[in-house]
């Protein structure tokens, strides 16, 4: 969606330009989104059609057999509470992804930039450098056995 | 009253009922989860006021990844982390430091632009915060992969004790 917003509205589709121009002063920039909105929009009706149509159509006769409400594992009855303490680790590797969801932000503003007249070697060089030090982190966790799975 | 301004209203309401159902939920998941809404309609707001970049930053990172590291840490916490009662506190000391800094914020925000029409900016795009930042913004870039290295590391070491205790048995040998 960054960057493609100049694609959007198709030429030639009067409902769409007609939306985004009573979208006031940034036309063409919300315009373009207002075409997701409709996007979204459409999708969030077609849910609430085909589930408010099955709600209308279907005959409403429940059946309340005993133990129809009880959940069940694998055809047992459940043993002890349903939430269970996770193992440190899994916070580690949730780290892990927080950590390079980060990095990648960065990468996106540099992935338009840097083949752009006025930037050389020296940008790739630069993100080059950011990775480098971002991938030590990964040899430390490697070195340290965090991510062996015991 | 333009298209944007009732954006910006509908998604402001969501973000502060939003905002007021993780604190008021006795369900500490389901705090995590309003958190989502929230957030997301905080990413709206930036979108809307042409931060295009950042609105997509706070969906990837926020929305994404902050909220799941919260969720596994309230899944650290403790077992069974259901409704729990015990965990309430009093709730005016929060309830005064939200209001002095909303209210604080707000008469700031006030007396910086008044009631007069500010110019609004071009759209934040990718390219131009690419430029800016290979452009004049390099070295705090770069000062960025240090902290984020120090935060990954920091992070196992404080969530393995067994790495730690190792190395100095080793340097004490």
């Amino acid at each position: 969606m960054i960057g493609a917003n100049q694609r959007f509205p198709p030429p030639g589709d009067v409902a769409l330009v007609t939306m985004s121009t009573n979208l006031g002063r940034m036309t063409g920039y919300l315009g373009s989104y207002a075409v997701l909105g409709l996007l979204l929009l459409a999708g969030a009706l077609v849910f609430v059609g085909a589930f408010g149509a099955n709600r209308l159509l279907r005959p409403a006769n429940p059946a309340e057999p005993a133990g129809k409400r009880v959940a069940y594992e694998s055809g047992i009855d459940p043993v002890g509470g349903n939430w269970a303490q996770m193992q440190i680790r899994y916070y580690v590797y949730a780290f892990l992804y927080v950590l390079f969801a980060v990095e990648s932000v960065f990468l996106f503003p540099w992935a338009v930039v840097f083949a752009d007249p006025g930037y050389g070697a020296a940008v790739v060089a630069e993100m080059g450098i950011f990775v480098a030090v971002l991938a030590l982190g990964i040899v430390y966790a490697w070195r340290k056995g965090v991510l062996t799975w015991s | 009253m333009s298209g944007a301004d009732v954006l910006l209203l509908a998604l402001g309401a969501v973000a502060v009922g939003a905002g007021a159902l993780v604190v008021t939920t006795r369900h500490l998941v389901r705090a995590g989860l309003h958190l989502v809404v929230c957030l997301g309609a905080i990413a709206g707001l930036y979108l809307v006021l042409g931060a295009e970049l950042v609105a997509w930053v706070q969906v990837l990172i926020y929305v994404g990844a902050v909220v799941i590291l919260l969720l596994f840490a309230v899944m650290l916490t403790r077992a069974p982390i259901g409704p729990a009662d015990d965990l309430d506190r009093a709730a005016w000391p929060a309830a005064l430091v939200g209001a002095g800094s909303g209210l604080g914020l707000a008469a700031l925000f006030v007396s910086a632009y008044g009631w007069r029409a500010v110019e609004v900016a071009e759209p934040g795009t990718a390219g131009l915060m690419g430029d800016r930042i290979f452009g004049s913004w390099v070295l705090p870039f770069e000062v960025v992969s240090v902290l984020l290295l120090a935060a990954l590391i920091g992070a196992i070491v404080v969530s393995r004790p067994d790495i730690g205790a190792k190395d100095a048995k080793e340097r004490a040998r």
